[in-house]
């Protein structure tokens, strides 16, 4: 057994998600795609991905970010609010994205 | 069937050999070069505005010890007003607070610290450095305080094997971000130290239980990277993602290699940096187009599924246990010669890597 004070953070709506300062987003000009650059990582996310991780800008919290994408994309708000949430939380699982706002029940 | 040459993404520099600990595993070659061999400043800022505009977008600043070259600072420099995302591969014992600072501000992305042992005795056993472990310890600390992502890098063996469920609790312990537990590789002296080193059969599997087992529990808590050791696998490992796929390294002295091991191929002649532009080096030489793509490929790997996933893994294992650098991985349960894979015997002699070369030759070369 390890021993240790952190936790998962288990995401909701109210989640207010941020990049971390160790993972930079970026538009690559040499492919002419966008990046995501992390601690001996580089990945590639599709365009909606891309548009989840801009709009994680501290400030919106997932339920805004879910409701400024369906409208964007014409989408029904519901099925875009639980693929951004799914989306999110793996993101969170690995690190790659921060909590910075309401802290949630944690698991 | 030809097959596109695209840019590449990411550079492991060897700016120096030069290092304070002398570990037996350590992948760089057995003829260390001295310091009057290293590229000058300016050659490697070249180098690096040179690869920015290749499309690199991550460079990993290793060794030997990279923080020996008091460059290190203008070099992160460089790269950081690039775009270009840097990491620091360390072992962190000749890196004092104030320079970390510097670095910080020079714009160093990510620092990873080498931990030879989870506990103090064993990392100053296997890196033959008084205090090395504390030493190591206030670096973390300091650069998490700094506000610097931390990944702990455990290097495994059959010395430390025993240890990896201390190094989860180190990484928890130092608030690090990552862990890599890496099953060292065996190139350079931890070639020639192979059979002192090799983990047996048994530890190898209570790893790979125990890693499974704390990656799942530790989800969203710390992300445990594992290199498994290719030695017990039924595949091989692509080996930098695939020869001149995406990446390269630079040696202290300037070549241009596909892979950091690929001086050992003597057939193939390398090209430094010092007398062509990158570019060159990456689409035109010789060297990066011999294994490039499958075309090279023996019969079994071109007609193997797995062809586009390990790339018929690591053309040095392949010539080093074979004779013969285009043959299947011997690691693979395909190839004719896996058996010779645990043909290794044990011994306990350990030795020191050294500037001035080893004592004896490998085991490789006197075949
Ligand atoms: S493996 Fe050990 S000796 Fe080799 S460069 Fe790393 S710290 Fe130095
Ligand atoms: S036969 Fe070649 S391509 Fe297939 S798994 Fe083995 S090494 Fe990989």
């Amino acid at each position: 057994m390890v021993a240790t004070t952190r936790t998962r953070a288990v995401l909701s709506g109210t989640t207010v998600p941020g990049i971390p300062p160790y993972v930079r987003l970026l538009f690559d000009k040499v492919r002419e795609q966008w990046a995501v650059l992390a601690p001996e990582k580089v990945m590639w996310p599709d365009e909606i991905s891309i548009e989840i991780l801009k709009k994680c800008d501290g400030a919106a919290s997932i339920d805004a970010i879910s409701n400024a994408l369906a409208s964007e994309y014409d989408a029904p708000l519901a099925e875009v609010a639980a693929d951004v949430l799914e989306f999110l939380q793996e993101w969170s699982d690995r690190r790659l994205i921060v909590v910075l706002g309401p802290a949630e029940a944690q698991a | 069937m030809t097959h596109d040459i695209l840019p590449p993404l990411g550079i492991l520099a060897e700016l120096t050999h030069r290092c304070p600990l002398q570990c037996g595993y350590c992948s760089n070659p057995l003829e260390l070069l001295k310091a009057n061999r290293e590229l000058e400043t300016d050659v490697w800022l070249d180098v690096f505005r040179q690869a920015a505009r290749m499309g690199v977008l991550q460079v990993h600043l290793s060794g030997g010890e990279p923080t020996l070259r008091q460059d290190l600072e203008q070099i992160v420099a460089t790269l950081a007003e690039n775009g270009v995302y840097t990491n620091l591969i360390t072992a962190a014992v000749s890196l004092s607070q104030e320079r970390l600072k510097d670095l910080k501000s020079a714009g160093l992305d990510h620092i990873q610290i080498s931990f030879q042992g989870a506990r103090p005795e064993t990392t100053e056993k296997i890196g033959h450095y008084r205090n090395a472990h504390a030493k190591k310890i206030e670096v973390a600390k300091a650069a998490r305080q700094l506000g610097l992502p931390v990944t702990i890098n455990a290097p495994i063996h059959r010395l430390n094997i025993a240890e990896v469920p201390e190094f989860v609790q180190l990484a928890l312990d130092l608030d690090a971000d990552r862990l890599e537990i890496a099953n060292v590789q065996y190139y350079g002296w931890a070639e020639l130290n192979k059979a002192a080193l090799l983990p047996g059969r048994e530890d190898v599997d209570r790893q790979v239980e125990y890693v499974t087992g704390i990656r799942e529990q530790l989800t969203g808590i710390l992300n445990i990277d594992f290199v498994p050791p290719d030695y017990y696998a039924d595949y091989p490992k692509p080996c930098m993602g695939g020869w001149a796929k995406d990446a390269f390294v630079i040696t202290p002295d300037g070549m241009m290699l596909p892979c950091h091991a690929a001086q050992s191929i003597k057939t193939l002649a390398f090209s430094s940096v010092r007398d062509m532009p990158l570019e060159k080096i990456w689409r035109e030489s010789d060297a990066f187009n011999a294994y490039r793509g499958t075309d090279w490929m023996n019969p079994r790997c071109k007609a193997c599924p797995r062809r586009d996933i390990d790339f018929g893994g690591c053309r040095c294992q392949a010539l080093a246990l074979t004779g013969d650098a285009t043959e299947t991985d011997p690691t693979c349960i395909k190839s004719p010669y896996h058996d010779r894979i645990s043909e290794i015997p044990f011994t306990d002699t350990v030795q020191k890597r050294i500037i001035g070369g080893a004592k004896q030759k490998a085991p490789a070369e006197q075949a």
